[in-house]
């Protein structure tokens, strides 16, 4: 069982917590290829899922996973219009876990989000995304995968690639893969790496090329269409010439290498289709997984004694 | 009314008096001051005799960089609040920013302000004017009228003024009052919406970050529009080691500069945010060991001329929210005086030279007559036990701002006696 009431980041968690947690999505991948996909070990639990961001595929992966573990699931977006209304964050939080909320599956465009409601709530709080912060579930869901592919993770070379200072899957994979053991390099324009980051131990590349070579996985990034206005880059189009990859850089990183996207994709500007829909991509593989991945901490998570 | 202390331990910089002695106070001035060469000519029965035996007998202090929020944000604090704060803390003058609702940017709301400080104040309280209406950098306010008014500065305060040639007037004109502009060293469009110190940690924690250069292109920026035209500039709460540089190198070359800076600039680090800590949110951001090294440094060899507080209560409504949303501040008055002790135990600054950056260097920036315990002057006098520890709790504070970062923390040093506005506060 994982000693702690919720998860937060993958900053706090040890090895050998992120060694259970893929061990047991390992188990519970066996239940999702069965014919009935569901297991009883939830029953009566409730889940919130507590969205203050527009997100489909995060939430319905939680959604499903839940259901999956026989847990009862609310999905209660906050859309803008009653922050508006001026409910303050503390007090939505308290009426979810009034409602019978055993967990709370939190998104907000803030960081620390998730940690200022665990400390004010008995439920599990679990980070589904919190601003530029973290995104631990996906990061598990990526380690989950790559250690499916590759048989290990120690001693991979793993490049992520992209818009670095704003993804919190960018800074949770950086955690998880290099507690497990690869070597992360970052590639990207130098506004979007911060100079400060390679104080968590990763190499930083901003040729594409350099970056790519003998890599054993990519991870491309989505690149958000508004950061062009704000000077991180001049156009999408130059972007995607520097930094978008192709078949040829592709070629450059080991012959069994594999590509990996958090989705959503945004076809030929950070990827080309012929790659993300081609024989090593694991796009995919990577929603499947994420399934199994967030049974796995919920279930961790619920036998923890209060 | 006639007030004896006797047999302090005297600190009083503006006449170098550093030494055991007693003081009479009559009708709320300071009368006559002795020291061990000579005893108070006046011996006849006083109303009320303190015995000091053991204390610092300091002038009140005096803190140039308070948000008292009244009028406007009563329920963040009040002129009666925050004064009673300020008292408890052993300051016996404020100077409160101008960033209220209104904004004090007319005389009227001078006015305003220093009637009811003179009606429920615990304390001698001189507002600060915005130097531009509505701080909004566009229009020059009625410096003049302010003044008359009883505005001792001017500042435009977190809302500094962006456009250079605003800021060269307002240190241009100012000169005719002999008046400081108080600066708050922000390029708003480089740090833009960030919310702590930009580094490693920043980048870890998923916060936007403000570079130390947010700070130190206006410094540098201020400094030069103050020697191009001789206006008196106060840089407030100077917090990394390039800005004491830049100021160090400009006092140097005779620019007419002052700086403050304040307790948790010397005290702690941005490791305070870590667990997303909104206590820990204040502007500037709080930084790194280097720059508390240079601080330090700068208050020692007196290029920080100043230790203000930036007193920003808030309430505890809006410090629990999402760490981008709560507002920045650090309800300092009460913590003060404690955190700074800590510089004389650590031998960086003697007690007079932080008595000077308290008491008298303010005074002497702000042109009034206080800070000191010179006959005739007013009896603000604060009597310390540093014999005395305390546990900093938040509940147990009389501003109605409990956001402090040092909550727990055990500090050494607490005014016992504070006599401000010819009453006397014991403290316990």
């Amino acid at each position: 069982m994982l000693n702690r009431k919720d998860l937060l980041g993958i900053k706090e968690l040890s090895k050998d917590e992120i060694n259970l947690i893929l061990d047991t999505a390992a188990g519970f991948k066996d239940v999702l290829g069965r014919d009935i996909k569901k297991v009883p070990t939830l029953r009566g639990k409730t889940a919130v899922n507590l969205f203050f961001e527009p997100s489909t595929r995060t939430r319905t992966s939680f959604e499903l996973a839940a259901k999956r573990l026989s847990t009862d699931v609310i999905n209660f977006s906050v859309p803008t219009s009653s922050v508006v209304k001026g409910e303050s964050l503390i007090d939505t939080a308290l009426t979810v876990q009034a409602l019978g909320a055993d967990f709370i599956i939190i998104r907000h465009s803030s960081a620390g989000v998730p940690h200022l409601l665990a400390k004010k709530l008995r439920a599990s709080v679990i980070n589904a995304g919190d601003g530029t912060n973290e995104h631990p579930t996906q990061a598990l869901l990526d380690a989950f995968t790559i250690r499916e592919k590759k048989g290990r993770i120690e001693g991979l070379e793993i490049a992520i690639v992209g818009d670095i200072i704003h993804s919190r899957v960018a800074k949770s994979n950086i955690y998880c893969l290099t507690k497990l053991g690869a070597r992360v390099r970052l590639i990207g324009p130098p506004t979007l790496i911060p100079e400060e980051i390679r104080g968590t131990g990763v190499e930083v590349f901003h040729d594409m090329e350099a970056g790519l070579k003998d890599a054993d996985v990519v991870i491309m990034l989505r690149i958000q269409m508004e950061r062009q206005g704000k000077g991180f880059f001049p156009s999408t189009e130059e972007y995607s010439k520097n930094w978008g990859l192709t078949a040829e850089r592709f070629s450059l990183a080991k012959d069994d290498a594999i590509v990996m996207h958090p989705g959503p994709m945004n076809r030929g500007i950070e990827i080309t289709s012929e790659i993300a829909d081609g024989p090593r991509s694991v796009i995919l593989e990577q929603v499947t997984n994420g399934l199994a991945v967030r049974m796995a901490v919920m279930y961790l998570l619920a036998g923890v004694k209060r | 009314m006639k007030i004896i202390i006797k047999n302090g331990h005297i600190i009083d910089p503006s006449q170098g008096i550093d030494g055991v002695g007693d003081i009479l106070i009559e009708d709320g001035k300071i009368k006559e001051i002795s020291t061990q060469h000579s005893a108070l000519s006046t011996s006849s029965s006083a109303h009320r005799t303190i015995d000091a035996i053991g204390l610092y007998v300091l002038p009140g202090l005096i803190d140039m960089h308070t948000h008292l929020r009244d009028p406007g944000f009563e329920y963040k604090e009040t002129i009666k609040t925050g004064t009673k704060a300020a008292v408890k803390g052993g300051f016996t003058t404020v100077c409160c920013m101008p960033n209220t609702y209104p904004v004090n940017d007319n005389a009227s709301v001078t006015e305003f302000i220093i009637r009811k400080a003179a009606q429920e104040g615990h304390c001698t309280v001189l507002p600060i004017g915005a130097i531009t209406k509505g701080q909004k950098g566009e229009e020059l306010a009625e410096i003049g009228t302010m003044r008359n008014e009883g505005c001792i500065a001017f500042s435009d305060d977190g809302r500094p003024v962006m456009n250079s040639l605003m800021m060269r007037r307002a240190l241009e004109y100012s000169k005719a009052f002999n008046v400081p502009i108080i600066s708050h060293c922000e390029d708003l469009t480089l740090s833009e919406d960030g919310v702590m110190n930009e580094g490693l940690l920043s980048v870890t924690l998923g916060l936007k970050g403000i570079p130390s250069e947010a700070e130190e292109i206006m410094v540098y920026r201020d400094l030069s529009l103050s020697k191009l035209t001789g206006g008196r500039l106060h840089i407030a709460h100077v917090s990394t080691e390039g800005s004491v540089k830049l100021i160090r190198d400009a006092k140097k070359r005779g620019v007419n500069v002052t700086a403050e800076t304040c307790p948790h600039y010397f005290s702690i680090t941005e490791d305070a945010v870590t667990g997303y800590d909104t206590n820990a949110k204040v502007n500037p951001p709080l930084r790194t060991e280097r720059d508390i090294k240079a601080i330090k440094e700068g208050l020692q060899d007196g290029t920080i001329d100043v230790i203000a507080t930036d007193h920003a209560p808030h309430h505890m409504d809006e410090k629990l929210q999402e760490f981008d949303k709560s507002p920045s501040g650090i309800s300092g008055l009460e913590t003060a005086l404690g955190l700074s002790l800590r510089l004389v135990e650590g031998g960086i600054l003697t007690m007079g030279q932080l008595i000077e950056k308290m008491a008298l260097n303010p005074a002497r920036i702000l042109g009034i007559k206080r800070g000191t315990l010179q006959t005739d002057t007013n009896a603000d006098v604060v009597l310390l036990d540093m014999n005395r520890e305390f546990t900093v709790e938040v509940d147990r504070f009389l501003s109605k701002g409990k956001n402090t970062p040092f909550r727990g923390w055990i500090l050494k040093g607490m005014p016992v006696i504070t006599i401000s506005k010819g009453r006397i506060y014991e403290w316990q």
